[in-house]
């Protein structure tokens, strides 16, 4: 690895989407996302990738849809309303089981809602992003470097299981600077359609036509497609779980937080430490699939569980079936764009051990 | 004296159109170009919403499905990631004019290097015969069952007149294929389409005034007759721009 560069989370997920071969991106302007378009203005060009403005969040998601379609790795990115605006295309990239990586820095919502960091998106991200029967690969980063190598994994992930990727992070990575590090070894290379046989690339009269597809007018036969498809997500659940235990090892209370917001769990959890609570944090980084078997491992010796967000409570939903309520699940959380400090989640969690120890 | 036979790039399956319907003259120009070109295995094509949704089936190169309006994005997609390669697009006039407009106009306008041909039968076919953006004052409709009033429903969109104004524009053309001089004529407008494109000269548009008898409650003949006498002079046929735009 290379000496540590200073850069804002935003930053460090584009270049490090080019170091991942991604070749195209496409994406419309919105806060609190603009630096990775405005990174990848400058880069794309002189590395031989495409960096293109769209005319609308539509647009770029179906740029993406026939980018990915003819093989090339591909991403788009935006902020919640422009995710929104998204769900369409990637229910057909799902349908049509394409890879692509798709980045949404959450802003809070409903709505306009505002521009300061948020986690209200969660529900949409692990429920809904799109109507019909689908999931895609979720991927929660909480530092900056975790930014960059969650990139990799996107692809690689996307990729291997041809469905779409998304780095769900919020305003705050997005926007925070801290030291980064690449690969600086590795030869920066675009991706071409090599390994994907199933791609429009023109048939260049070697083998029939491929068609990139989600339409089976015949109920059967698109039952059969959309059962093939959960086979494969039963594949993912078994392999591709993530999460990290933070002293859950001998924790009576362990408190649940990804992204941005396991940091500041984490400073908490310090500062009930100081105090004689046994506490841990258990942050999942992989949201969908959700790491079922660590969270029960790391709740081992939990007598209580708090989940803490930047929202008014999504992801306690996944704790708890995850959990299947064996151990009372209690929530913390600040909605709208507030970000809940380590006292505040202190005093959650000396409230739920009874009262100051 | 030359074999009459189906074109290489139109696959031998039997087609899903409605008798009378002119779908299947413009997908066998379309066809016929790609052969007379000897570009098959280096195009790409994207269908779109509408009648003519499953024309992934009927092309013999790679295909692939847009969803309703989207196809110039999917398009810019697949060209942006491949400039080496043909890409074009299929379109009803619902699609293009209605849903995709936004779309349409930016691809026309950034000079995307593709081929568009839009089908423009002034209405949505595939649906059941509702009021397109291109149906005209007066006709009647399933959702203008008095006929479309212009000061309810508005005016019909005329797009070939619209696009001609964008700097992208290479080749903007309005034929139709009622008879067969005219088919020649559309067929040598899409073959430009395809010339524009590899030469990377922009953005073009062949825009094809066709029939939808079932729709139109007519028969093929009475179809035809109306497209002639109620059709043409609305939307003239012509070209509205042609010339490189790089």
């Amino acid at each position: 690895m290379s000496e540590l560069t200073l850069m804002k989370g935003n930053e460090a997920l584009a270049e490090a989407a080019i170091r991942a071969g991604c070749k195209c991106f496409f994406g419309y302007p919105i806060t609190p996302q603009t630096e990775i378009s405005a990174y990848l203005s400058k880069r794309m060009p002189k590395v031989g990738g495409v960096f293109l403005q769209a005319e609308s969040e539509v647009a770029a998601i179906n740029m993406v849809y026939g980018c990915a379609g003819s093989g090339i790795r591909c991403m788009t990115s935006s902020s919640s309303p422009g995710i929104s605006l998204k769900t369409e295309g990637i229910s057909y990239i799902a349908g049509a089981d394409l890879p692509c990586v798709i980045i949404n820095v959450q802003r809070g919502g409903p709505g306009l809602g505002g521009i300061q960091p948020s986690q209200a998106d969660y529900w949409q991200v692990t429920r809904a992003l799109g109507h019909g029967d689908f999931h895609v690969l979720v991927f929660a980063p909480s530092t900056v470097q975790e930014m960059a190598d969650t990139v990799t994994k996107a692809f690689d992930l996307a990729d291997k299981y041809r469905m779409p990727a998304v780095i769900l992070a919020d305003g705050l990575l997005g926007q925070m600077m801290e030291p980064v590090a690449f690969d600086e070894s590795a030869e920066i290379k675009l991706s071409d359609a090599s390994g994907k046989p199933w791609a429009a690339t023109g048939h260049g009269n070697k083998r029939k036509h491929n068609i990139i597809n989600s339409l089976y007018l015949q109920a059967a036969e698109l039952e059969e497609k959309i059962r093939a498809r959960f086979e494969r997500y039963e594949q993912v659940k078994a392999n591709e779980t993530m999460a990290e235990c933070y002293k859950t090892e001998d924790a009576e209370i362990v408190v649940v937080a990804y992204g941005s917001t396991a940091r500041l769990a984490k400073s908490a959890v310090e500062l009930a430490r100081k105090e004689g609570i046994k506490a841990g944090v258990f942050r999942p980084v992989t949201l969908w699939p959700y790491p079922e078997r660590e969270i029960n491992e790391a709740c081992k010796n939990a007598k209580k569980v708090l989940t803490v967000e930047m929202s008014m409570g999504q992801m306690v939903d996944d704790v708890k079936l995850a959990l299947n309520c064996r151990i009372p699940v209690e929530f913390f959380g600040r909605t709208g764009g507030v970000i809940p400090g380590p006292a505040e989640i202190l005093n959650k969690i000396k409230e739920m051990t009874g009262g100051d120890k | 004296m030359p074999e009459f036979k189906r074109p290489h790039a139109l696959c031998d399956v039997p087609l899903h159109y409605c008798p009378g319907c002119t779908h299947g003259i413009i997908h066998r120009l379309v066809a016929e170009v790609i052969d007379e070109m000897g570009i098959e295995g280096d195009t790409i094509g994207v269908c779109p919403v509408g009648c003519s949704v499953m024309a992934y089936d009927y092309f013999n190169c790679d295909m692939l499905e847009a969803s309703h309006g989207r196809s110039p994005a999917v398009a810019t997609g697949v060209k942006r990631a491949n400039p080496d390669k043909f890409v074009f697009t299929y379109q009803g006039d619902g699609d293009l004019a209605a849903i995709g407009t936004a779309e349409t106009v930016h691809a026309a306008t950034r000079g995307e290097n593709i081929t568009v041909i839009f089908v423009n039968n002034t209405t949505y076919g595939m649906t059941g015969g509702q009021m397109a953006p291109t149906t005209l004052p007066g006709q009647i409709t399933q959702t203008t069952p008095y006929g479309r009033n212009t000061s309810v429903e508005g005016f019909p969109v005329k797009m070939c007149e619209m696009l001609s104004q964008l700097d992208g524009v290479a080749l903007a053309e309005r034929v139709t294929v009622i008879d067969p001089k005219s088919v020649m004529t559309a067929k040598k407008a899409i073959r430009k389409g395809f010339e524009f494109q590899k030469n990377k000269q922009g953005f073009s548009i062949i825009e094809v005034l066709s029939t939808c008898p079932t729709n139109w409650g007519k028969t093929p003949v009475e179809a035809l007759q109306r497209l002639k006498d109620e059709m043409i002079p609305y939307y003239p046929l012509g070209v509205y721009k042609e010339g490189a735009v790089r």
